[in-house]
């Protein structure tokens, strides 16, 4: 039971934390100077923005609740399972972010829930 | 819409690094979790006892490390491509850290689980196909 929660916060703190940090990085704009003192500008323009302290407290949450479910789970396993949050990271994308998912993402996103579908039933 | 070249092989490079480190920081932190073992969190004194025990280890460092490579990748990715191009295009990561456990940590993957990690691969090549940005930049 408890595992359940934690592989739901993976996938929907994970999965909201790189929609808020996405959302940050799009109001930072575009990065076209890779010399490391402008990365570092980035850096700092981007801890300005308060999407970005949203999206690494959520993600922060998800990377815990994965070091609890490995000292548990195999990777091989804890891994494809994460992979569910394609569903919402798509799903994020078009409501959230406004994105135009295409007809064909939609149905790679599909093929990738019977993948991950599959793990769970291959588990043991 | 934008499709240059110098847009497609930045994408490129960048997805590159987080389809390597991504998976190498999952494998070690696996590696390292396993040493900890299961540990009881649902008491502060539990949960203290596996902070301390997580900050202690030199391979979950490591793995934080190659997370965070992973991570600045990510981050710089999105500051121009759709987060629903990446996410699923950076999901080859998803098969090459299923590689990594059965050949670095030697778990035993079932058939049915590599077949599942295939098709997990194979429904990222179909997303891969799609334009990097729908959005206008603003």
């Amino acid at each position: 039971m408890l595992i359940f929660i934690f592989y739901l916060l993976i996938i929907g703190a994970g999965t909201g934390g790189e929609l808020c940090v996405s959302r940050a990085m799009k109001a930072v704009g575009e990065v076209k100077d890779f010399r490391p003192a402008a990365l570092v500008g980035v850096v700092f323009r981007a801890l300005r923005v308060s999407w970005m302290w949203a999206g690494l407290g959520l993600m922060a949450t998800a990377f815990f609740s994965l070091l609890a479910v490995l000292s548990r789970e195999n990777v091989s396993v804890v891994v494809p399972v994460t992979a569910l949050s394609y569903v919402a990271g798509a799903l994020g994308g078009k409501f959230f972010l406004g994105e135009q998912v295409t007809p064909r993402r939609w149905a790679g996103v599909l093929l990738v829930c019977i993948g991950v579908a599959v793990v769970i039933v291959g588990r043991r | 819409m934008k499709s240059s070249a110098g847009l497609h092989f930045k994408t490129y490079l960048l997805i590159s690094l987080m389809v390597i480190f991504g998976p190498l920081g999952n494998v070690l932190l696996g590696k390292g979790m396993k040493r900890i073992g299961a540990v009881s969190i649902a008491t502060p004194a539990g949960a203290l006892d596996f902070l301390s025990r997580v900050v202690s280890s030199g391979t979950i460092w490591l793995g934080i490390a190659s997370l965070i490579i992973f991570f600045g990748a990510n981050m710089l990715v999105l500051s121009w491509a759709d987060y629903s191009y990446v996410q699923p295009a950076s999901s080859v990561a998803y098969g090459m850290s299923a590689l990594l456990a059965h050949f670095l940590l030697r778990e035993a993957v079932s058939p049915m689980r590599w077949m599942g990690v295939l098709l997990i691969c194979l429904g990222v090549l179909v997303v891969g196909h799609t334009p990097p940005r729908t959005t206008e930049p603003g």
